[in-house]
């Protein structure tokens, strides 16, 4: 696939939608025409009129406001568990690939354990037994995640460590913290940026979707997921309850899935011929 | 290829030990005493006097590792323990449930193999032409589809509104077809893509334009070289993809209130049901390691020139 210059324009656009809904999220209060959490019980299960633009439920509440305010927890949420588990993941990626030996294969073996557990399972059991909230719901996936970080980061140090470049960094004295962040990240952060990229959309949707078993955010608190689960008792009555929040989702995950395909095309010209 | 079984059979056998024992520890972390949980569940007032004969009786009074192995002595007997809730054997309660969630995965599974399969080797085909724009744009939208929003449309649409399916009998062929479609529609999407980008991988290699140039028919190069060869990357998806299938289990039968093993789990959660919770973990954990082991070993078996490498 060339690069030509309809390509970078259409990179820009994504990066832009992208970030637009980012400062969209961090701004919702100032936009919000209602507030999220008041109920009204004047106004119940209303259809979308131009008061409540996108409806009211169960409560009275402001649907268009609470999807709002539902991005600033769903964006929080996802960009703080995902700074998370690349910190982790990388770190201890580049411990196992550095230290190697007996380190090396005790880092790997956790690795392989945890990765045997399937995230969404081993949430609900965390979730389960911890109960459940927020934080609970943050530890549960984070615990599985950082997985992917440092079985990645281990990979790309391995084929770096013995690079002629690397070798003559150490030769000629470099050591330490110093190479690791001026000579051996630099040169593995790509794949890695991509990679997190590509797992924005995915952690949205885990997380949305352990809101919707009611293991995650809990009402009142906005949040698209929990607001489907508030509103799957109102779908014949009131179907609106759940288009508006899944539209929500839909829309959010699939600009950032847009997001991590061009960030991938753009570093990683290994994968370029096959999307 | 003996080796190559001996060292992949007693990797998976590892992992597996390994999982029981984070699964075992995971019920510790329990901010809540079990000996009171069971008294409770029995509708017995905890005394303290009652409760420290309750914790001996469950051996809660014994070290870690003791009690470890005194339990996983007992999963090998298939004696998970006793719900809390239920007061029954959690291995009865399991088996009652689990074909109901297997008959959801299977479906979910059929569905998921003959679409994108044949949408993936289509839109492989025909490259940048319309077919190939729309499955991809298709495709493209089911991976950003929250399968919990999906589920709920489907329900809206073809029971609320066209009562064409009903939702409450779980046994007429019609009632698995929605949750099986839900479950299987975002993997599907991810399946396209990648089944694609295979195909494609083997359709620009040299020996494919070689064999175009000798005269050899498009057909024939697609159905006799280029699918064989890139079928064991399907392969290894396939196995990968389970993980995801497990888990999305448990937000279908929310959404359909399908009597599986996710439901059970979560109820167990409102109960305070940890030994069902274990045992839920512990179960999908190993059918996920044990489809991944399958999976490597019928690769190899297939594709005997693949280099030996056991435990990456």
């Amino acid at each position: 696939m060339l690069s030509s210059g309809c390509e970078t324009r259409h990179q820009k656009i994504v990066i832009f939608v992208a970030l637009l809904i980012v400062l969209l999220a961090m701004i919702a209060p100032i936009f919000a025409p209602h507030d999220p959490l008041e109920p009204n019980f004047m106004h119940i299960l209303e259809k979308p009129s131009s008061t409540y633009l996108f409806g009211t439920d169960q409560v009275g509440r402001c649907i268009l406001s609470r999807i709002l305010h539902g991005a600033k927890v769903s964006l929080g949420m996802t960009f703080f568990l995902l700074s998370l588990v690349f910190v982790l993941g990388v770190t201890i990626g580049l411990i196992a690939a550095l230290s190697g030996g007996f380190m090396d294969m005790l880092l790997m073996r956790l690795v392989d354990t945890v990765l045997a557990f399937p995230d969404i399972v081993f949430a609900i059991a965390v979730v389960g037994i911890l109960g459940p909230g927020i934080v609970n719901t943050i530890l549960a996936l984070a615990v599985i995640w950082w997985t992917k970080y440092a079985r990645l980061t281990r990979m790309l140090v391995m084929s770096v460590k013995n690079t002629e470049y690397i070798q003559s960094a150490k030769m000629a004295g470099v050591w330490g913290l110093d190479l690791i962040f001026r000579y051996i990240l630099p040169n593995i952060i790509s794949p890695l940026i991509v990679q997190l990229a590509m797992d924005i959309g995915g952690m949205m949707l885990a997380l949305a979707g352990l809101s919707f078993l009611g293991l995650g955010v809990q009402p009142p608190t906005p949040e698209w997921g929990s607001m489907l689960s508030e509103g799957k008792a109102y779908i014949q009555t009131a179907p609106w309850l759940l288009l508006y929040p899944g539209l929500a989702i839909f829309i959010v995950v699939g600009v950032f899935n847009i997001l991590g395909d061009r960030m991938r095309d753009l570093l990683d010209p290994k994968n370029m011929q096959s999307n | 290829m003996k080796r190559y079984f001996i060292s992949r059979s007693l990797q998976m056998l590892m992992v597996m030990l390994t999982v029981s024992f984070f699964t075992f520890g995971l019920s510790h972390l329990s901010p809540s005493d079990p000996a009171e949980i069971m008294l409770l569940s029995h509708d017995t007032m905890p005394t303290e006097e009652l409760l420290e004969r309750t914790r001996a009786e469950m051996g809660l009074n014994e070290t870690f590792l003791v009690q470890y192995f005194k339990w996983l002595r007992n999963v090998l007997r298939g004696d998970l323990g006793e719900s809390y809730a239920f007061k029954k054997p959690v291995i009865t309660i399991i088996a009652h449930r689990i074909g109901m969630t297997f008959r959801l995965a299977f479906g979910a599974l059929l569905i998921l193999v003959t679409t994108s399969l044949s949408l993936g080797i289509l839109s492989a085909i025909k490259q940048n032409k319309i077919a190939d724009y729309l499955i991809r744009g298709l495709s493209f939208g089911a991976i950003s589809m929250p399968s919990f929003w999906l589920g709920l449309i489907l329900i809206y649409c073809f029971a609320v509104k066209l009562h064409w399916f009903k939702i409450a009998d779980q046994y007429a062929f019609a009632s698995i077809f929605l949750p099986s479609l839900t479950l299987a529609i975002p993997l599907t999407g991810k399946y396209i893509r990648q089944i694609r980008a295979a195909v494609l991988d083997e359709y620009t290699k040299d020996y494919v334009i070689g064999a175009r140039a000798r005269g050899i028919r498009e057909h024939r190069i697609i159905w006799g070289h280029v699918l064989p060869n890139a079928m064991l990357s399907i392969l290894t998806l396939l196995g990968l993809s389970v993980a995801f299938l497990i888990g999305g289990t448990a937000i279908v039968e929310n959404i359909f209130s399908w009597p599986g093993l996710g439901t059970m789990a979560l109820n167990a959660i409102t109960n305070r049901d940890y030994p069902i919770l274990q045992a839920y973990v512990l179960f999908m954990a190993f059918i996920y390691v044990g489809v991944n082991y399958m999976v490597d070993i019928v690769s190899q078996m297939l594709y005997p020139m693949l280099k030996e490498e056991a435990g990456v």
